[in-house]
């Protein structure tokens, strides 16, 4: 018979030994194993103290972005919510009233913008939808709640705050084609 | 004779908090030896390296709801927990923790009774202590609760016999049966377990089995009977059986040490000429230290070994044990008659 890996062992049916049957070598076997596992680094990260690192690519907790003057990116497009593979956000769009320049970016925004945390599957599709650079994921971890309601995450959760010094980088996450592409000042996206 | 009993009240209450103390921190030290042996850490969060979570776990025992299934035996159920104390506690009285202290020119044994049939009067403690457990379970009326307390009742009645076999041989040697003769006898490096290391292991193997540890724990097995005899119990009488189970393993490192290990003795004893009080207290640390060592051996084989399965305990005991106990004993009749 062909053989697929090489684990396989043949068992053998064969008498034990007098060693073998008082058992005692091999509990002692045994216990200088577990003896050895006393010295050993233990795998126990103290977690409050200490975080693990996360990978680089790391998505977690969704952020909306601000762009460089502090007004909302996001549109209201739309697009976003109809990647999401889970169906999770959900938004209500708005016309930018006069004097409001200074809080949206473009004519149209987003009144509402709902991201179910509990749905969410953080794919990271909608931040590969947007045309605006407006969503992206984060190393933030969603904290943990003891009611649903609380895991639908409105603006006030999503939205960056506007101070340069508590912005949330996700440079990390632009692709290269994007930051070639941020670099070119003739074209409107970037001005 | 106001001395004599002021003295006795006062050493039992010692022992009494001895026991306990040990007890509750020997529940940390499982837990932490438990973790290095997986690689873990144990518990560390309560107070500096875990050292309040047994306070911790007591407060919690205390405050847990009291539950009493409708159909237990109420006076049973109640007697259950208390009689295990109560046997674990009995036990530690007959064992001779450090040698006689002198106050005012008069000798104190610590020892809080000095009975002639020292040996005897633990086994029969011992057995006795089959008995919470027995009624504890059958008070339960629950089918988890009996079959354990089956469990544990064959299992320690067939484990005493090989264990009091293997004490014969012991017995044989020292021409006596009490305890402080027999440390007496193993002065400073004179210990019983160079000349009886059969005995020793028989001994070692039934003391797994009469405290109900790994892997003679069949009587609370958690993946097949849910708790054993004590599913039914809660809060205290729960924390009771839990607590009885380190008490008993504090004394039988105790006992262990006392008859094989030459108790309170330790080598080159004699070469340090100090007072008898400060040998007697130095004798207690070293004593104390065995039963340390002990107890962590049991901590250490719950850890190695998997559980064994009800025939195979009792085909161990019966057919291994008790034949080999049997034979130790006529060898050692044989070599002190050629003596």
């Amino acid at each position: 018979m062909q053989l697929i890996s090489d684990r396989s062992r043949v068992v053998s049916n064969k008498k034990m030994s007098f060693w073998e049957k008082i058992y005692l070598p091999a509990v002692l076997n045994g216990m200088r194993i577990t003896f050895s596992h006393l010295f050993r680094k233990k795998a126990t990260i103290r977690y409050p103290e200490k975080t693990r690192e996360f990978a680089e690519i790391y998505r977690g907790q969704h952020v909306l972005k601000r762009d460089d003057e502090g007004r909302e990116r996001c549109t209201a497009c739309g697009l976003c919510a109809v990647a999401c593979p889970a169906e999770a956000i959900t938004m209500i769009a708005e016309e930018r009233k006069p004097g409001e320049e200074m809080l949206y970016r473009e004519e149209k925004y987003a009144s509402v913008y709902e991201i179910n945390m509990l749905r969410c599957i953080f794919c990271g599709l909608c931040e590969e939808a947007c045309p605006k650079e407006a969503i992206f994921l984060t190393k933030r971890i969603v904290a943990s709640d003891y009611e649903r309601d609380g895991f639908i995450y409105g603006k006030d959760k999503l939205l960056e705050p506007p101070e340069p010094g508590k912005r949330i980088d996700i440079s990390k996450r632009e692709t290269k084609a994007v930051l070639e592409f941020k670099k070119d000042k003739t074209k409107r996206h970037n001005q | 004779m106001g001395t004599f009993i002021l003295y006795k009240t006062i050493l039992a209450s010692c022992i009494l908090i001895l026991s306990l103390l040990v007890a509750m921190y020997s529940t940390l030290i499982e837990r932490k030896v438990a973790g290095f042996f997986q690689d873990r850490l144990g518990p560390d969060r309560a107070g500096p390296w875990g050292l309040f979570q047994p306070l911790a776990d007591g407060i919690k025992l205390f405050f847990k709801e009291e539950f009493m299934p409708n159909t237990a035996d109420k006076f049973l159920y109640i007697l259950g927990p208390s009689l295990t104390m109560l046997i674990a506690l009995l036990t530690s009285a007959a064992i001779p923790w450090a040698s006689n202290l002198v106050i005012n020119g008069k000798e104190f044994p610590m020892q809080v009774a000095d009975i002639n049939i020292g040996i005897l009067y633990i086994f029969a403690i011992v057995s006795i202590g089959v008995y919470g457990i027995m009624i504890g379970g059958w008070a339960s009326n629950n089918k988890y609760a009996l079959l354990g307390a089956i469990r544990a009742s064959s299992q320690m009645i067939s484990y005493e016999l090989a264990m009091s076999l293997a004490i014969v041989s012991v017995v044989m040697m020292t021409g006596s049966l009490s305890l402080k003769d027999i440390v007496e006898q193993q002065h400073g490096f004179n210990w019983n377990v160079w000349y009886q290391p059969g005995a020793f292991l028989i001994f070692l193997i039934c003391a797994f089995a009469e405290c109900n540890r790994s892997p003679f724990d069949l009587p609370e097995c958690e993946t097949e009977l849910v708790g054993g005899y004590h599913t039914e119990y809660s809060s205290m009488k729960l924390g009771f059986y839990l607590f009885s189970e380190y008490i008993n393993m504090f004394i039988s490192g105790a006992v262990m040490a006392t008859l094989f290990f030459g108790g309170y003795n330790f080598p080159f004893m004699d070469k340090l000429a100090l007072s008898p009080n400060v040998m007697a207290a130095i004798g207690f640390c070293v004593l104390f230290a065995k039963i340390t060592v002990l107890g962590f051996v049991f901590m250490w084989v719950r850890w190695t070994l998997p559980r064994f399965r009800y025939d195979q305990l009792m085909r161990l005991g019966w057919k291994g044990l008790i034949p080999l106990a049997i034979l130790n004993v006529v060898i050692t009749g044989i070599v002190i008659l050629i003596k």
